[in-house]
């Protein structure tokens, strides 16, 4: 691996969890240290605490927000991952903060934290349609103007629903239906042989 | 109608606009010559990048990277590359890391070279760009040496390179080296002290330290600020710690300390390169464990392991264990980073892309509040943006 995983970094992760999980034990949900990056899940109502802790205190300094972005789980009862990158150069550390939410429940804005969430909250809006409340201008960010729906919701299919071109006859743009020539091709590749665990079917029975 | 007075008025800036450096819409609020609010709209070139690598086996995501930013062609594919090696856990032969930080460096001066000259073409200097480009050009040789295109390498793989250096580059690229050096002193002499381009830039869309770090800076801007970070060199991948290179360091955080970073980084570039060519090793450049790489041809036409291992990556691809990652690298223009979530197939399940030029231009706002509308140009040539990365 050409990226540091070493033990001294899987140390000093582990001091920075102490650290927090002291501060912020009720709100810990879960944590891991894994590959050499710390994450942790916290309750989505306590965000903004929780990320003004991580920047203010003195043994952690997380003062830059890195990344900022949404996850779809559709399977899960709160189907939404909103994932937060935190750096601290002070102490050259890396943190991953995590919540989940779901369609209907806003996610509290962290730009009165990190004033580098202001984009980020609005493209997860866009992408997902995770809702952040008391952001400042929660518009859509990268999609066309008056674009509907959320592209990159694992529902939403990769050809959309509108296309547009150029109409000679009323010299305009003109939105239309997407008409695909051919069905759209998703290849399923799992193997069957290689998603096979230990136990082969059948072979319960013999150990009943 | 009744006279009214007008306070302030917009002007729409872009998103066709020869100093917008892409498609930029910038919605100005002016108060007389004064720019009162920035707000930038952008997403005109989205193309769905992050949604497209949901659908595609990882090695034919490769390709979408360097389509991002589409002037560091090769940095972008190295941070999607190290995250997939970080999940698998494999191995890069020597020779391959070496090349690979070669092929950054080399970026990173097509990089600068394409910004300063156009950042200075914004100011009204004409001459560093016609100069730029024609060094701009020997360096794609060197990428199409390499990889057999201009511009769009595809050349990194998970596990090394594509291919190896044809014989004789490496002497190629050190010959370019000696010349660039005296170019470099011919360009600065053009810019550095050239009065209307300090009048431009000096003391223009200035950030300070703690501002750039409440906006997420990376890279030159940041540096630019007066903060010594470098991924480079804090968490250092690949061989860049066996290199030896300074970090320049800005101190006022306005236009013209970004264009003198970057300058200077040019030059620390050029030490990399050159001790990159020193220290090569000899040796293969792709890691042996083929259910990451391709086994040779030769191989494949006398081993039925090589073989079904040849049809199984190029058809199903590589299986990736499940998990999540984060890896960034110093790009020419900030931290880029991928944010690799994978649920052990072939495809990633999540592949979120954190381009620097992204959080550089939502700044805007804060650089350009208080300065006059000829200033916005200098501050978005000085931003290094480029719309690939930023609209994905």
């Amino acid at each position: 691996m050409t990226v540091e995983t070493g033990p001294e970094i899987e140390a000093a992760l582990e001091e920075v969890l102490e650290t927090v999980a002291a501060a912020l034990g009720d709100y810990l949900l879960e944590s891991e240290i894994r590959r050499g990056e710390l994450t942790i899940v916290v309750p989505a109502a306590n965000i903004v605490r929780v990320l003004t802790y991580l920047r203010d205190e003195p043994s952690l300094l997380f003062k830059e927000l890195v990344d900022l972005c949404g996850v779809d789980y559709p399977e899960r009862e709160l189907r939404f991952e909103v994932v937060y990158h935190l750096l601290s150069l002070h102490h050259n550390q890396r943190i991953r903060v995590k919540l989940r939410t779901d369609e209907a429940t806003p996610v509290p804005s962290v730009v009165s934290v990190y004033p580098a969430a202001g984009w980020f909250e609005r493209e997860a809006w866009d992408m997902y349609g995770i809702m952040f409340a008391d952001h400042p201008d929660l518009r859509r960010l990268l999609t066309d103007y008056g674009f509907d729906g959320h592209p990159l919701r694992k529902d939403f299919p990769l050809t959309g629903y509108v296309e547009l071109r150029y109409d000679e006859e009323e010299k305009r743009v003109v939105y239309e239906p997407v008409k695909l020539r051919q069905d759209f091709r998703n290849f399923d590749f799992l193997s069957p042989w290689e998603g096979m665990g230990e136990l082969l079917p059948g072979d319960e029975k013999a150990q009943s | 109608m009744a006279e009214t007075d007008i306070v302030t008025y917009s002007v729409n800036f872009g998103p066709q606009h020869p100093a917008a450096h892409g498609v930029l819409r910038l919605v100005l609020e002016m108060d007389g010559e004064v720019v009162e609010r920035a707000d930038p709209h952008i997403g005109l070139l989205h193309r769905g990048t992050e949604k497209l690598i949901e659908y595609r086996p990882y090695l034919q995501n490769i390709p979408y990277f360097d389509r991002l930013d589409y002037v560091s062609m090769m940095c972008q594919e190295h941070s999607f590359v190290l995250a997939v090696e970080k999940l698998l856990g494999v191995e890069v032969p020597a020779r391959a890391q070496y090349i690979r930080v070669l092929f950054c460096e080399i970026t990173r001066i097509l990089n600068h070279l394409l910004n300063l000259t156009t950042f200075a073409l914004d100011c009204g200097a004409m001459t560093p760009l016609l100069w730029g480009f024609e060094q701009r050009e020997l360096l794609m040789e060197f990428y199409e040496a390499v990889s057999g295109a201009r511009m769009h390498a595809n050349y990194f793989r998970f596990g090394g390179v594509a291919k190896d250096m044809p014989a004789g580059l490496d002497e190629r690229i050190a010959a370019w080296c000696d010349q660039f050096e005296p170019f470099m002193d011919d360009l600065e002499t053009l810019l550095t002290e050239n009065r209307i381009f300090k009048q431009r830039t000096v003391d223009i869309g200035v950030v300070s330290a703690e501002d750039a770090l409440a906006w997420g800076f990376s890279g030159p801007m940041l540096r630019a600020s007066g903060v010594a970070w470098d991924l480079r060199k804090a968490q250092p991948y690949e061989v860049y710690d066996r290199m030896d290179f300074d970090i320049p360091v800005g101190r006022h955080g306005d236009c013209w300390d970004r264009y003198l970073v970057r300058m200077q980084e040019m030059r620390e570039s050029l030490k990399i390169i050159r001790q990159c060519l020193e220290q090569m090793p000899e040796g293969p450049v792709r890691t042996p464990n083929h259910k990451v790489t391709p086994p040779s041809r030769q191989e494949m036409k006398r081993s039925m392991e090589a073989l079904i291992h040849h049809f199984k990556l190029y058809t199903e691809g590589i299986h990736v264990p499940a998990g999540e990652v984060y890896v960034a690298t110093e790009n020419p223009k900030g931290e880029f980073g991928v944010y690799l979530v994978s649920d052990g197939t072939n495809r990633p399940y999540r592949c979120k892309i954190r381009s620097p030029g992204y959080v550089h231009l939502q700044a805007l706002e804060l650089m350009a509040k208080g300065h006059q509308l000829a200033d916005i140009p200098a501050i978005i040539g000085s931003l290094d943006i480029v719309f690939g990365e930023i609209d994905r």
